[in-house]
């Protein structure tokens, strides 16, 4: 072929460097350019947008504050089958001792219970409770006990050097780890030295464990422990609270001991997590699929009416002559000119029950005065409002697409023997499309989302996910389920964008042009 | 020509938006079945109103508009059976081009077999047979003209408006498809109204060409009348190019000879068109293909005028020398590029003459 020799190499400049290379040079500067035009907004993005929801996706599967803060009781729960139907063995209690004698040196075990709490109510105080009690359990006998067979015992400055030596560590892993963990909990939380202060119940608690377990210390008092009465710390728990008896309890824990869980989620999906698997949520605790539906239902309502009512208004505005089609604008623009808050307002004074639209009715004689409109506080008051206060989004977009539509399509489709109407469905609408399409999705992405206006006139009947969302944000404070739901909200708006890209294709939006 | 010869008529019609200006000027205009005519004018001069008024768009404010003698002044455009093709074609961008042209007979309620083929005809007849399946974005300028043509031709109108069809195409792809235009329409015996501001198109698409301004007609005539017998001094400037002089009538020696005395005193003779006695004003009009600067080729006793050779330009097939006269420094004599033909040179001083027939004095 001739123009083989065109293939047999790069093409080079003059002087012999690639052209390619040459074009990237060139082009580097306006590259560089381009990027330091954008990286403002592209740092403010990434700072307020773009990691705000990375954190939310984290929250919503987050559960780092169980194993952290009762690590030992998540390891001896292990073997413990929740299906048994009986209360976890001594060890796990053990181990939750030493746990729970921690957490509430940090603080931390309302928190635990809190977080507890959101999977099953009443943990709370149990955690709560507890921690009020746990440092007057029965487990004194044993540092009483250590102090009669060797005053030592008593001496904090022992305790730090027997801890300090590598061979009883070895010897007493238990005791080693429980000391330490105290130690660092004294300096973090009290700025105290452990060599200077009284050693708990816990730590004296975790020494007998290793001594009656047959570990003999290297460099400190040999204690013969075998003839002392144990303390059952399964009986002391249910002592402080009846709760730690009942195997539910604990089965909860165990559930949620992970530092992962898709716990938020099934909850966001009206399901919980049990030991035997996934279920759903008792039918009085089932709220978010409906609030889902409702969410969802309402928006493809208040979509549809915007399309009704903003159609023919974007059709006049795009066909009356400029001066009238001006004044007309600004009348579709005046609400963007109005605060949210106050249009929310008015609608609340329109329509309540002594509201303005009610007392002309009255008047009209249309509805009997005992028998007022119900139009605020449920669905009908957030379509209503919510119709009003999103309809410029839709008549914008449908405006600049008719904008476009040249009158003499349809004049065309006249001359050719086609009546007003036909002229109209046939040849105007379907151009017309794009507009409906950039509207929908503007109008439904919107409201899916929307929160002030279903909270000021929802009522309990017409709120959506969001203001559920936000009454975990702010209220019950569980952010791992606030998130979770953000999350499903996010995805479902994606998933909805997918099929309408599917159906209608985001081709064929348009926002003018 | 009896009334009844008359297919597309307008009697007294006028017409006005805003109630103060009128668009349209008492337009009286009768079209036989089957001729070729032409709305020429400059813009605003209301030839589109005109073509709007016909086509049902815009209704007219006085007079009656009648298709084969019937009045259509109530009739809606879609009734009125009239085909027309857009300045920018008005193709239905999301239906294909069969669909397109499907889309009267569709309206007609034809049935699907019979569409098919009256579509694949209509195509075929334009060249355009192979295109059905696209859709317009997909067709160059002058495809998608061809079918806009073949949309307004495929229920077989008896009346085809065109509105400046092909103004948004170049020079070349013009040039054929005015050709296409007039031959489809004499084969089809269609009467067809075409708009346009282009007076070469006109001249040459046409049976007649009515010249608009301000509102009126100026002149309605077959385009060589109108080229060489222009009524008034808007036409003879509108077609074509013309020479003007500005002057007055000394003496009338017949309906085909008058004298005329420029400004600066010099005389000469012109044919009277619009000037009825001496003295009035008058602008006369001559081509500038029928100036004559070779006393050999003049009649002996013409009046001859002089002139001064400013500028000369060679354009291959004519020569075209700008010459001052009588003050006019915009004058312009056309010759055509012959062996003996000679190049007058800037600053020469030369005679120029005509004859009176070409010569016409009009209106000032």
């Amino acid at each position: 072929m001739s123009d083989a020799n065109l293939t047999d190499g790069p093409i080079t400049t003059a002087d012999g460097t690639s052209l390619k290379k040459s074009l990237r040079l060139a082009l580097r500067r306006q590259k560089i350019r381009a990027l330091l035009l954008i990286a403002p907004l592209f740092l403010f993005i990434l700072l307020t947008f773009i990691a705000p929801i990375f954190d939310m996706l984290v929250r919503s599967v987050e559960n780092q504050s169980v194993p952290e803060t009762i690590p030992r009781t998540i390891d001896a729960l292990e073997a413990w089958e929740a299906g048994a139907g009986a209360p976890p063995d001594e060890q796990v209690f053990e181990a939750f001792y030493t746990d729970f004698a921690l957490a509430v040196g940090y603080k931390t075990h309302t928190k635990l219970g809190a977080r507890l709490n959101y999977e099953s109510s009443g943990l709370s105080s149990l955690f709560r409770s507890t921690g009020r009690k746990v440092g007057k359990f029965d487990t004194d006998a044993y540092a009483d006990a250590f102090v009669e067979a060797d005053p030592a015992f008593e001496d904090p400055a022992a305790w730090a050097t027997w801890m300090a030596g590598a061979a009883t560590r070895q010897a007493l892993p238990l005791t080693a780890d429980t000391y330490d963990a105290w130690a660092t909990m004294l300096m973090d939380t009290k700025g105290k030295l452990a060599a200077e202060t009284e050693i708990p119940d816990f730590v004296t608690t975790a020494l007998y464990r290793d001594l009656a377990n047959g570990s003999r210390p290297a460099d400190m008092p040999d204690v013969n422990v075998s003839g002392w009465e144990p303390v059952s710390l399964a009986g002391q728990f249910a002592g402080a609270n009846k709760g730690w008896a009942d195997p539910q309890v604990w089965a909860i824990i165990k559930t949620y001991g992970s530092s992962y869980t898709p716990g938020y989620f099934l909850n966001a999906a009206d399901l919980q997590l049990t030991p035997e698997g996934i279920s759903q949520r008792p039918e009085n605790q089932r709220i978010y699929v409906r609030l889902f539906i409702r969410t969802i239902v309402l928006s493809v309502v208040i979509t549809g009416t915007c399309i009704l009512l903003g159609y023919p208004v974007a059709y006049l505005l795009a066909n009356l002559p400029l001066r009238s089609a001006n004044v007309l604008m600004i009348l579709v623009l005046l609400p963007f000119w109005t605060s949210l808050l106050v249009r929310t307002s008015a609608w609340k004074v329109l329509l309540q029950n002594q509201g303005v639209i009610n007392d002309v009715l009255v008047w009209i004689g249309i509805v009997a005065d005992d028998n007022r409109l119900e139009l605020i506080n449920n669905a009908t008051g957030t379509i209503i409002a919510m119709t009003h206060i999103l309809l410029p989004f839709m008549i914008l977009p449908l405006f600049s697409v008719m904008k476009t539509i040249s009158p003499s399509y349809v004049r065309a489709a006249k001359s050719m023997g086609a009546n007003d109407w036909t002229a109209f469905w046939r040849i105007y609408f379907p151009n017309s499309v794009p507009g409906i399409g950039a509207g929908s999705i503007l109008v439904f992405i919107l409201s899916i989302g929307y929160y002030i206006t279903p909270e000021l006139v929802g009522g309990t009947k017409g709120v959506f996910i969001s203001n559920r969302i936000a009454y975990h944000i702010s209220s019950s404070l569980n952010w791992g389920l606030a998130a979770a739901l953000g999350t499903l909200l996010l995805v479902l708006v994606m998933a909805l964008y997918w099929v309408y890209d599917r159906i209608v294709g985001i081709d064929n939006v348009k926002l003018g042009g | 020509m009896s009334d009844t010869d008359h297919f597309v008529e307008f009697e007294r019609v006028q017409k006005s938006y805003d109630g103060e200006v009128l668009v349209v000027k008492d337009l009286n205009l009768a079209m036989p079945k089957g001729e070729f005519l032409t709305m020429l004018g400059p813009s605003g001069s209301g030839k589109t109103t005109c073509l709007m008024m016909l086509a049902g768009f815009e209704t007219a404010t006085h007079g009656d508009i009648r298709i084969g003698g019937r009045s259509i002044n109530h009739i809606p455009p879609h009734k009125r059976g009239i085909g027309m093709v857009f300045q920018n074609y008005a193709l239905f961008p999301h239906m294909t081009v069969a669909e397109n042209l499907a889309f009267p007979l569709e309206v007609r309620k034809l049935d699907k077999s019979e569409r098919e083929t009256k579509v694949q005809r209509a195509l075929d007849m334009v060249q355009m047979g192979d295109f059905g399946s696209r859709r317009p974005a997909q067709l160059s300028g002058g495809q998608q003209q061809r079918v806009a043509l073949a949309r307004a031709l495929v229920f077989q109108p008896e009346l085809v408006l065109m509105d400046e069809p092909l103004g948004a195409l170049d020079k070349q792809l013009r040039e054929h498809m005015q050709f296409e235009i007039t031959r489809l329409a004499h084969e089809l015996g269609i009467t067809t109204v075409y708009v346009t501001h282009d007076q070469t198109e006109a001249l040459t698409m046409s049976d007649r060409v009515a010249v608009f301004d301000d509102g009126r007609i100026q002149q309605l005539d077959a385009p060589d009348v109108l080229y060489e017998e222009p009524k008034n001094s808007f036409v003879a400037g509108f077609i074509g190019e013309n020479n003007t002089l500005v002057g007055e009538v000394v003496e009338i020696k017949s309906d085909q000879l008058c004298v005329i005395r420029l400004d600066d005193g010099e005389v000469f003779d012109a044919k009277p068109v619009n000037v009825h006695k001496v003295g009035d004003k008058t602008r006369v009009s001559i081509r500038p293909e029928r100036v004559e600067f070779n006393k050999d080729r003049m009649t002996p006793d013409a009046h001859t005028l002089h002139a001064e050779v400013l500028e000369f330009i060679y354009m291959g097939d004519i020569f075209r020398t700008r010459l001052r006269v009588a003050g006019n420094d915009e004058f312009i004599v056309k010759t055509r590029n012959a062996p003996d033909q000679p190049r007058l040179k800037p600053g020469q001083q030369i005679e120029i003459g005509w004859m009176p027939e070409d010569c016409r004095a009009l209106d000032a």
